[in-house]
């Protein structure tokens, strides 16, 4: 595979992986992060994994871009040795309720239950955070709940709720205006800046959502607040496959 | 330990430092202040590291109080500053006492001045910075009547930069660019427009990007591409062809082309323009960039050297022929 150094100012790289939103070239992604911050070339300051490539911001005083043009083409060819650990996945408690979900049932011909089946049934690789701080670009939605996103976008949504936007699906780190199909809400606190990881997800996790009742919502809703909720976790079996 | 109230926040005030790094990846902005120079030429001026955080000063309105006597300084445009309705001197020391009130009456260059308090702004990190990012309320917002805590130093010397060192802002500028990531995404037509044109700052520019309204730069087929990583300086070239300098709060990644980047010193100018004002970009090579970025980056050590040298250095206030004057009188030899 050829990856490509693109100039991005004085003190940043963008090294192009792929130019596709793919499973395999974000798994790539990942183990070029991964072997790059192993790495400590010194200099190197922070990396942003995105679908297809890594921007890495750099330090000029510290390394030259030519420098650190040959230390990543090192890595590169010994990508193949870099071991990534099984996979996370993250298990999202869901209240399927949402303003939308009628709508998107309507827009499928498909019924409410087998909207929540689809939409539950999958494990969603995060292929990168942003938009706002934490936000997941999801990968792997099912065709047969895609719907086009909202007309007139709402001017708040609140945190935790579950949207489609086309064929993507995600959640709401934080309260934002937006124009997803709102289908559901979890109790889950996404993202919380007095935490020492204020983040639930990173990059290269997988995104499963489990269905639940009101109640359920009150309940792990009130272990939330009272810091005592464990978010439950697992490793995906067929890491790299 | 002393304390400042906000007594008008003014057009738009924030919290400033020099980012917040380590989150883009989680897709935080870095945010920090829009021009770096001024922001660290204010903590020097107040014997303040260069890291700690300034209240970055917009256009006009801001009115603050002393509750108790401080070591401040104000530097970046000029948004004439008055201690008490007297107008007051930037880019040096200011002792200000109980009970003084400042305020900025307007533009009379530039858009962003910076005020640092000597001790530094007492007041919590947010995930290691104390930039405050409006979009997604982090960190300390400034409100009317709030008051804020100071580490208050009354120890600072008292310092005063040399005309030398303090920039001029102009109404027309030119930045530096290194051309990438997507310039292939251009033809060399498209990309000499670019360079030979003169563009002007829309009205609708803000902390995060700077909109440009000049001639049309066209890409050979698309302007949109699989989002990528972006920051300070990017400059995005959307469907429209009309340019976009991303700034301090600039979104992590983005999907528009982005034709090159401003280098960093050329940022802070750019910080200072208002809409209306004219930009003509100018091509630098990554090499000749990086060299540029390391004399920029010793310059403030050099500054802070050339301040703390032990000058004899005596300020007298003169009347010549009627006509009052402030010298400053370095004994050379003795």
């Amino acid at each position: 595979m050829n990856f490509r150094y693109l100039v991005s100012g004085e003190s940043s790289i963008t090294l192009e992986i792929g130019n596709q939103i793919s499973e395999k070239i974000n798994q790539k992604v990942r183990m070029m992060s991964i072997a790059i911050n192993k790495s400590k070339i010194d200099g190197i300051v922070e990396l942003i994994p995105t679908y297809r490539s890594i921007k890495i911001d750099y330090n000029p005083c510290k390394i030259k871009y030519k420098e650190l043009v040959d230390e990543l083409d090192d890595l590169q060819r010994n990508i193949s040795d870099v071991l990534i650990e099984g996979s996370k996945i993250i298990e999202i408690p869901t209240l399927y309720e949402g303003p939308d979900l009628e709508y998107v049932s309507q827009y499928n011909s498909i019924s409410v239950d087998q909207v929540i089946k689809i939409h539950s049934s999958k494990e969603y690789l995060i292929y990168m955070l942003g938009f706002t701080p934490g936000f997941p670009y999801l990968g792997g939605m099912s065709d047969k709940i895609s719907t086009p996103r909202l007309k007139k976008p709402r001017a708040k949504i609140a945190s935790g709720s579950v949207g489609i936007a086309g064929s993507q699906t995600g959640i709401y780190p934080m309260d934002s205006p937006g124009g997803w199909q709102l289908i559901g809400k979890t109790p889950l606190i996404l993202f919380d800046d007095e935490k020492k990881n204020p983040f639930l997800f990173e990059a290269g996790n997988y995104i499963k959502f489990i269905p639940i009742d009101k109640k359920t919502f009150k309940v792990i809703q009130k272990k939330v607040n009272n810091k005592t909720f464990q978010v439950k976790t697992y490793l995906k079996d067929d890491t790299n496959g | 330990m002393g304390k400042i109230k906000i007594l008008n926040k003014g057009v738009l005030t924030s919290i400033q430092d020099l980012g917040r790094r380590g989150y883009q990846k989680y897709g935080v902005p870095i945010c920090g202040v829009m021009d770096e120079y001024s922001h660290k030429m204010a903590n020097v001026l107040v014997s303040n590291e260069i890291e700690e955080a300034t209240l970055e000063v917009t256009l006009f309105g801001l009115k603050i109080e002393f509750i108790d006597k401080q070591i401040i300084s104000i530097t970046g445009g000029n948004l004439q500053p008055k201690i008490n309705n007297k107008l007051v001197d930037m880019w040096q020391t200011i002792e200000v006492e109980k009970g003084d009130i400042l305020t900025f009456s307007g533009i009379k260059s530039g858009l962003r001045s910076y005020i640092a308090f000597s001790g530094g702004l007492d007041i919590e990190k947010t995930m290691g910075s104390k930039s405050y990012y409006s979009r997604a309320d982090l960190g300390t917002k400034i409100e009317n009547n709030q008051i804020l805590n100071i580490k208050t130093n009354l120890k600072s010397k008292k310092l005063k930069l040399e005309k030398k060192y303090i920039p001029e802002f102009e109404n027309k500028i030119e930045c530096r660019v290194v051309i990438g990531p997507q310039d292939d995404y251009f033809s060399d037509k498209a990309i000499d427009i670019f360079f030979g044109s003169e563009y002007a700052l829309e009205n609708d520019s803000d902390r995060m990007g700077f909109r440009l309204m000049g001639e049309q730069i066209n890409h050979k087929r698309t302007a949109d591409i699989i989002s990528d990583g972006l920051s300070k300086g990017a400059i995005q070239i959307p469907g429209s062809g009309q340019p976009i300098i991303m700034m301090s709060d600039a979104q992590t990644t983005g999907g528009y082309t982005k034709i090159g980047y401003v280098i960093k010193e050329d940022l802070d100018k750019l910080s200072q323009l208002k809409p209306g004002d004219k930009i003509k970009f100018k091509k630098i090579t990554i090499e000749a960039a990086q060299k540029e970025y390391i004399k920029y980056v010793n310059k403030y050590y050099e500054i802070i050297n050339d301040l703390h040298t032990n000058k004899n250095i005596t300020e007298y206030k003169i009347k010549v022929n009627g006509k009052k004057y402030q010298v400053s009188v370095e004994v050379i030899e003795d």
